[in-house]
C-alpha cells in the first residue's frame, strides 16, 4: 500500500437554502480556498473525482457543469460518483494506489433544498415493491428508530442527548447550520415530526460543498506540514431491502471499522455522517468508540447536512484536527442509502 | 396491456415519478438570461487571458477563476465558423428542411454560439457574415430562443485568420 494523506480541506457554509448561487458558484470559492491553502490547483492534480446527484440537481449530467469550477481545459483526468464525495475520495485513493496519480482533487456538492428531499430520497428504495408506495425518508428512518426503541437498544433521552451534544459542538464551527445550547428536556418536549422522531432527531436540509486534496507519500509533506495519513479506508454495503437487514445494528459499519483498523489504537476524534440521532448511536456503537473519543466536534451531519458533501466533510473535519495537532488519530464515517445501508469508514493519523 | 394470465411474467410496471424543483439558474446565468430577455447579449471577460466568453457564465472553465461583475455587451452580428447541413426534421426548429446548423462567432466574443442559420445549402460558407433574426419583442423571454435563427448580411466575408482558432 502506498501512503496517501489528506493535505487540504475546504468547505462552504451549510445553508438551509442558497437563494441565488447554483452549484458551480457554491463550489468555486471552496476550490479557490483549497488552492490558496495548498498551493495546488485542480488543474495541477493528476486526478479529479467528484460526488453529486442528478436527482438532487434536477437535471441530467449535472456534475459536468461542476468541472467549470475546476478548469478542465486543457482536458483533465476526471471521474465522478453518483454518491457522497467520501466515495469519490475512495476512488481517488485507489487511483493513487495504482501509481497513476500522485495528487488528487476530490469534491462533493449539492443543493438538497431544491426538491422535496424526503420524497426524492424514496427513489433509492426498491423500485418494484417499495418505491411505488413513495415512503418518505423520514418515515423510513422512523421505522428504524421505532425498532431501536422497542428493542431496548436506546431511549428517547439517549437520542435527544445526541442532538444536544452535536448542536453544542457546532457552536465552534462557523460553517454549521444548526448550533446552540439546548437541553435534553427541551428536545423531549418537542412534538413528534414522524413518531418516534422529533425534528431535532433529524439532520437539517442543507446546500453546500466541500473539497479535499489528497497526495501520495513524498508530495504530501511538501504540501502540508502535518498531513493526515489515511491508515485505513473501507466501504461496505448491505442489501437495499430493509426487511432482510438488522436495523438495530450496523453490520456494515462494524465490518468497515474492522477492515480500516479503527480498534488498533486510541481514537481521539470521530466525525459521523449519521443524519438521525438514533443512527448516530448505532454508528458510534458499531465503530466501537471508547468513552474518551470526542464525537462530532464539528457538530456532524446533525448540524449541517449538504448531501454529497457531508461525508467528505467528515473526513475533512478529522483531517483539520490532525493538521492543527488537536488530534493524532481520528475516524471519519460516511453513509449512503436508507437506514445506513452503505457505510464508509476512514482512519486518519498524524505522523 | 393484455392480461396473459397469472402464470405469465409481468412485463410492465408503471411507477410514475413526478419531482418538483425550486430551481435557481445561478447568479451569472440569471444575469445573462435577464439581459437576453431585453434583447441584449452579454459575455464576460476572463481576467487571466482576456478572452470573452459567451454566454456570460460567471467563471472561466479554463482557469477556474470567477469573472466578477464586469460584463461585455456583444453585437448580434457574427461570422460562420463552421456549419452542417441538416436534412432530418427536429422539433422546435423554426426552419424548413434542409436548414443549416452553424457555429457563430459573435463580434467581440472568443467562444462560439451554436445556432441555426436560414440559408440555402449552396450559399453557406465559412467566414460568411450573419446577423441574428429575433422573435417579435412581445415574445421575448429569458431564453436564447429569442433569437429565431441567423441570416446572411451584405458584408464581405471575414478574414480566415479572424476565426481560424475556433474551427
Amino acid at each position: 500500500m502506498r501512503a496517501v494523506a489528506v493535505v487540504g480541506f475546504s468547505q462552504s457554509p451549510s445553508l438551509r437554502r442558497e437563494p441565488d448561487r447554483n452549484e458551480v458558484e457554491i463550489l468555486i470559492p471552496v476550490l479557490q480556498s483549497l488552492r490558496e491553502q495548498t498551493g495546488v490547483s485542480g488543474a495541477d492534480c493528476d486526478f479529479i473525482c467528484s460526488g453529486s446527484s442528478d436527482y438532487l440537481a434536477g437535471q441530467p449530467f449535472a456534475f459536468v457543469s461542476g468541472l467549470d469550477a475546476v478548469g478542465a481545459w486543457p482536458p483533465v483526468s476526471e471521474s465522478h460518483v453518483e454518491m457522497d464525495g467520501a466515495w469519490a475520495l475512495y476512488e481517488a485513493w485507489v487511483k493513487i494506489q495504482t501509481g497513476e496519480a500522485e495528487t488528487a482533487l476530490v469534491y462533493g456538492f449539492s443543493k438538497s433544498s431544491m426538491g422535496d428531499l424526503p420524497i426524492t430520497m424514496a427513489l433509492q428504495l426498491d423500485p418494484y415493491s417499495v418505491m411505488p408506495l413513495w415512503p418518505d425518508a423520514i418515515s423510513i428512518a422512523g421505522l428504524q428508530a421505532r425498532h431501536c426503541l422497542e428493542a431496548g437498544l436506546m431511549t428517547h433521552r439517549d437520542m435527544a442527548s445526541v442532538a444536544v451534544r452535536d448542536r453544542a459542538h457546532a457552536k465552534d464551527n462557523p460553517n454549521a447550520q444548526l448550533k446552540g445550547d439546548w437541553t435534553v428536556d427541551e428536545i423531549l418536549s418537542e412534538a413528534f415530526l414522524v413518531n418516534p422522531l422529533r425534528r431535532s432527531d433529524c439532520a437539517p436540509i442543507s446546500d453546500g460543498a466541500s473539497a479535499i486534496l489528497l497526495a501520495a507519500a513524498d508530495r504530501a509533506g511538501q504540501i502540508c506540514d502535518r498531513p493526515a495519513w489515511i491508515r485505513g479506508i473501507e466501504h461496505i454495503c448491505e442489501p437495499m431491502e430493509l426487511g432482510v437487514r438488522d436495523l438495530g445494528r450496523s453490520r456494515s459499519v462494524e465490518i468497515a471499522a474492522e477492515k480500516a483498523g479503527v480498534a488498533s489504537d486510541k481514537i481521539d476524534v470521530a466525525e459521523l455522517s449519521a443524519p438521525f440521532t438514533h443512527q448516530s448511536l448505532l454508528v458510534e456503537k458499531a465503530l466501537g468508540l471508547a468513552g474518551d473519543t470526542l464525537v462530532n466536534p464539528s457538530g456532524g451531519a446533525l448540524a449541517g447536512n449538504p448531501l454529497m458533501a457531508v461525508g467528505l466533510s467528515r473526513i475533512g473535519e478529522c483531517a483539520s484536527r490532525i493538521f492543527s495537532g488537536a488530534a493524532d488519530r481520528a475516524v471519519a464515517h460516511a453513509t449512503s442509502g436508507p437506514c445506513l445501508q452503505q457505510n464508509l469508514v476512514c482512519v486518519l493519523e498524524g505522523e | 396491456m393484455q392480461d396473459a394470465g397469472p402464470e405469465s411474467p409481468v412485463s410492465v410496471l408503471e411507477a410514475r415519478i413526478s419531482l418538483k424543483y425550486d430551481y435557481s439558474a445561478g447568479q451569472s446565468a440569471s444575469r445573462f438570461l435577464r439581459a437576453i430577455e431585453r434583447g441584449k447579449l452579454l459575455g464576460q471577460r476572463c481576467p487571466v487571458d482576456g478572452r470573452v466568453y459567451f454566454p456570460s457564465r460567471g467563471s472561466c472553465p479554463q482557469h477556474a477563476v470567477t469573472f466578477g461583475d464586469e460584463v461585455v455587451e456583444l453585437s448580434d452580428k457574427g461570422t460562420i465558423v463552421t456549419y452542417s447541413i441538416v436534412r432530418v426534421p427536429s422539433a422546435n426548429i423554426p426552419l424548413a428542411l434542409p436548414y443549416i446548423a452553424a457555429n457563430v462567432l459573435l463580434d467581440g466574443a472568443d467562444t462560439i454560439l451554436m445556432h441555426v442559420l436560414d440559408a440555402k445549402p449552396d450559399q453557406v460558407h465559412m467566414g460568411m457574415r450573419v446577423q441574428a433574426v429575433w422573435k417579435p419583442r412581445a415574445e421575448w423571454t429569458t431564453s436564447t430562443a429569442n433569437i429565431m435563427f441567423f441570416r446572411a448580411i451584405d458584408e464581405p466575408d471575414a478574414d480566415y485568420e479572424s476565426y481560424k482558432e475556433h474551427i
